[in-house]
């Protein structure tokens, strides 16, 4: 698929030539060209989709990310920007004929302001090492991925993540203030500031989710938040899906905003708890845990309103967590869920949509029944506050086939969320894995618009080609297929 | 009260685009003041109407463009929610549309986030007359492009809104209102130092001898945060978050021009000349001052940050603070982008947009 969109761009240089270039103001093991040095960078978080990048550079410098652009722009080379390469949706898959820009070494705190409560920091910071360098200020940075360990803060910016807080905090686009971007042309440009608001367009709203293809992110100011006085989880087992999609709706309906909420089907519960031993029940049909967080009277408070909701919406037992350790063992078995359902299938595909909260358990029990319709079993655990969905299909990619039924049930599960007044994707990203579903939630009028919007930054289509949103002719011949034969086949991927 | 314009719209614009006939957008009017002097035929909206969609349990709410701001908070305080980013109404019959294409928002700003925070999705008409629809009615959304935001406090230059959706929130249980007598200096040290610390604040200003603190949220967490602050309760009657908002407070009674200047809630008070109200714990402030603009903004700009003429002055001139040359030419690539014939309130942002 992308090999299409490539050809389009005449690069005006060849490797050897750009390598001198780069070299130029590059020391040597910053510009990696051989496939034994470039092979890791063949894949993000996706790593159904692989492919060993042309040219792999990492700059140390502002100055350098604006040089290197430069040389892209002037011999029309491609550029694809890369944090930790742990995105979900193949935004950083590289190209065979262009660079990958890494940006890991551009990983200063360059200041944390107690009083106006921010941290400036280069792209390449990791996401928790933010909170470490706020916390000795009684501060921490809201958003958290399930990656914050590894992800960075620029990748973050780049797919607008969200994370289990994000209920009651916001995602990326709420938590930061001002970015300094390169554009493809070379040029710094400061977008946002350190008030609250700037001049004209909201560009930092723009920038934030925009998959890299709008400019490169050389530097983040990011809100930090007070840490809360005190946080409490509340854990509710029910006998049935559809009564726990309930009680989502009545604590949001009861006008509480936990910090987070989240729900596991058996599956997952099973699965995390022979993984990390949390304490969850496992012959129960699904569980929840609420946190709840703020100061210690307004906690006491709202847990006491929580059980009750969660009794009435017909929970089989309410806990609260003992102590801080017992918190932290049921956030355990969440936060492992994944690696866990890991443990129990060859392989797992996670999926990423967002649907109205009140059809929570509708769609969980058209989800079952695709499940057994498809013979691939399915994991829910999610952001149920958000109505943001992770279903993870299990397979085996060594069962001939089984990647492909697993593809398109994934893809019949993201057309469901539309279906229901959803998206496709809720923090994951569109990249390249979602590109088809792109044409399913938009006409090609907005299609349209989106590619006019790319060009007012990069008129050329340098920067992530191929990556976002489809061409017209993509959806065209998506929309073929999807009428006549029902499947989509992917013949441009390559098996792993 | 149902009115569908959109083909009409649909229409109008179309013509216009075809022409080069450059169109005014306005609802109820009620922020004509704001921005530079609108040029064009106006766009004949008066009532894009039709039902309010609004899902108390799902925190959205969606209406046309034209629905009453007062209508819809009416609804939602029904179910006990509210728009938890307070915008302005600036006079009777303000529009959701009006609303978020000026993209202002009150006192809660600094701790429950600004309009575009709360926006999810948008219909619109771009200047070519096509109708396109970005974000929607969910929590979280990436797909795409951030059209939807991109186009709050656009001030219609990008496209016409004709439907909107919000994110709602739940109204706090209690909310207290403490006022202390202090000075802009401390003031500014003082919220900004609360601030920093897990209180339930919602709303923090200083009109130069006393600094008002707004708790939001449970009884008994707003009154533990009370006694760790003190100061004296204000009554509910006195609505002063109301009378800022709404620029009611008798501050802004007066015909000298009036600047918002905008920096980082900590900035020790500027060496700006004119009696001046702090908002947003210090990141807005009121300015009343009749100096010359270019060196207020070059003052301004020292601090990172920006001056807006808000109302009264010259609505020719730069009403905005000037952009730097590479911003100025992605908002003129935006522009064109979304409305190529420069239709939607031209000039309304600055000369060129």
């Amino acid at each position: 698929m992308q090999q299409s969109e490539q050809e389009t761009i005449a690069r005006r240089i060849s490797r050897e030539e750009l390598v001198r270039e780069l070299r130029r103001f590059l020391r040597d093991d910053a510009v990696l060209y051989a496939a034994e040095d470039t092979r890791p960078y063949e894949c993000d978080g996706l790593s159904a989709y692989r492919r060993v990048p042309w040219l792999v550079v990492l700059p140390e410098t502002t100055a350098q990310v604006q040089r290197i652009a430069r040389l892209c722009f002037e011999n029309n080379v491609p550029l694809v920007a890369r944090g930790a390469g742990t995105g979900l949706s193949g935004g950083a898959l590289p190209l065979e004929n262009g660079i990958l820009l890494n940006l890991a070494r551009l990983s200063g705190v360059l200041e944390i302001d107690p009083l106006n409560r921010t941290a400036r920091v280069e792209p390449g910071v990791r996401n928790l090492a933010i909170s470490e360098a706020a916390a000795p200020q009684g501060l921490y940075y809201a958003p958290d991925p399930s990656s914050q360990i590894a992800c960075t803060i620029g990748g973050n910016v780049a797919e607008n993540s969200g994370g289990v807080h994000c209920l009651k905090y916001g995602l990326t686009v709420h938590n930061i203030l001002q970015l300094k971007v390169v554009t493809i042309e070379g040029e710094l440009l400061t977008i946002g500031s350190s008030a609250l608001d700037s001049p004209g367009f909201d560009l930092l709203a723009l920038m934030t989710g925009s998959e890299g293809m709008l400019g490169i992110i050389v530097e983040i100011t990011v809100k930090l938040l007070p840490q809360p006085e005190r946080a409490q989880v509340v854990m509710a087992a029910f006998g049935d899906v559809t009564s726990a999609g309930a009680a989502v709706a009545e604590i949001i309906g009861a006008g509480i905003i936990p910090a987070g909420l989240e729900m596991m089907d058996n599956l997952a519960i099973r699965a995390a708890e022979d993984f990390v031993h949390a304490g969850y029940p496992v012959d129960v049909a699904a569980i929840l845990l609420c946190e709840l967080d703020g100061t210690n009277d307004e906690v006491s408070e709202q847990i006491l309103l929580v059980r009750d909701l969660l009794l009435q919406a017909g929970a089989t037992e309410v806990r609260t967590a003992r102590d801080e350790q017992e918190r932290l063992r049921f956030w355990q078995g969440r936060k492992a869920a994944f690696p866990a359902v890991g443990r129990i299938a060859p392989d797992y595909y996670c999926m990423d949509g967002t649907i109205p909260r009140g059809r929570l358990a509708e769609v969980l029990n058209r989800i079952a029944e695709m499940s057994r319709e498809y013979e691939l079993p399915v994991a829910n655990v999610f952001h149920a506050g958000d109505g943001n969905l992770h279903p993870l299909i299990l397979y085996d990619a060594n069962t001939p086939g089984e990647l492909e039924r697993t593809e398109e049930l994934g893809g019949k599960i993201l057309e469901l969320c539309v279906e229901v007044g959803g998206t496709i994707t809720g923090e994951h990203g569109v990249g390249v894995e979602k590109i088809n579903q792109m044409c399913v939630q938009f006409n090609e009028q907005e299609l349209q618009q989106f590619h006019a919007l790319k060009s007012a930054f990069d008129a050329r289509g340098l920067l992530n080609p191929g990556k976002a949103i489809p061409t017209l002719a993509r959806c065209a011949e998506f929309g073929a297929m999807h009428v006549h034969h029902g499947k989509l086949p992917h013949p441009e991927l390559e098996r792993f | 009260m149902s009115n569908d314009l959109t083909s009409e719209l649909q229409q109008q614009i179309s013509e216009a685009y075809a022409q080069g006939t450059p169109l005014q957008i306005a609802g109820a009017g009620t922020k004509a003041f704001y921005g530079r002097t609108p040029h064009g035929e106006p766009l004949s909206r008066g009532a894009h109407r039709g039902r309010n969609k609004y899902s108390p349990n799902e925190h959205v709410n969606s209406a046309p463009s034209c629905t009453p701001l007062a209508e819809i908070e009416a609804e939602l305080a029904t179910h006990n929610q509210m728009l938890a980013f307070e915008p302005p109404h600036f006079g009777a019959g303000a529009t959701l549309g009006g609303t978020v294409a000026c993209g202002f928002s009150g006192p809660r700003r600094p701790y429950a986030g600004a309009a575009r925070d709360f926006v999810l999705g948008t219909k619109i008409l771009n200047g070519k007359g096509e109708l396109l629809r970005f974000g929607g009615e969910v929590m979280k959304n990436v797909a795409g492009y951030d059209v939807a935001r991109l186009m709050t406090g656009a001030m219609g230059a990008l496209g016409v809104l004709l439907e909107v959706s919000l994110k709602v929130l739940p109204r706090p249980a209690v909310e207290v209102t403490l006022r202390k007598d202090l000075d802009e200096s401390r003031a500014l040290k003082a919220m900004n130092r609360w601030s920093g610390l897990p209180l339930p604040l919602s709303a923090a200003a200083c009109d130069g001898e006393h600094m008002f603190i707004r708790l939001s949220g449970s009884t008994k967490g707003v009154k533990a945060a009370g006694q760790k602050i003190g100061g004296d309760v204000l009554a509910e009657d006195e609505q002063i978050w109301e009378r800022l908002r709404e620029h009611r407070h008798g501050f802004f009674e007066s015909a000298t021009p009036l600047w918002r200047v905008s920096v980082a809630p900590g900035t020790a008070p500027l060496a700006l000349r004119g009696k001046s109200l702090l908002e947003w714990n210090g990141a807005l402030r009121w300015l009343k001052s009749t100096d010359d603009a270019t060196s207020m903004r070059t003052l301004v700009e020292r601090h990172g940050g920006h001056a807006t003429l808000f109302r009264g002055g010259d609505r020719d001139g730069q009403v905005f603070h000037p952009l730097p040359p590479g911003l100025m030419q992605i908002h003129e690539n935006l522009k064109r982008a979304f409305d190529p014939a420069c239709i939607l309130n031209p000039g309304r942002w600055y000369t060129q947009l």
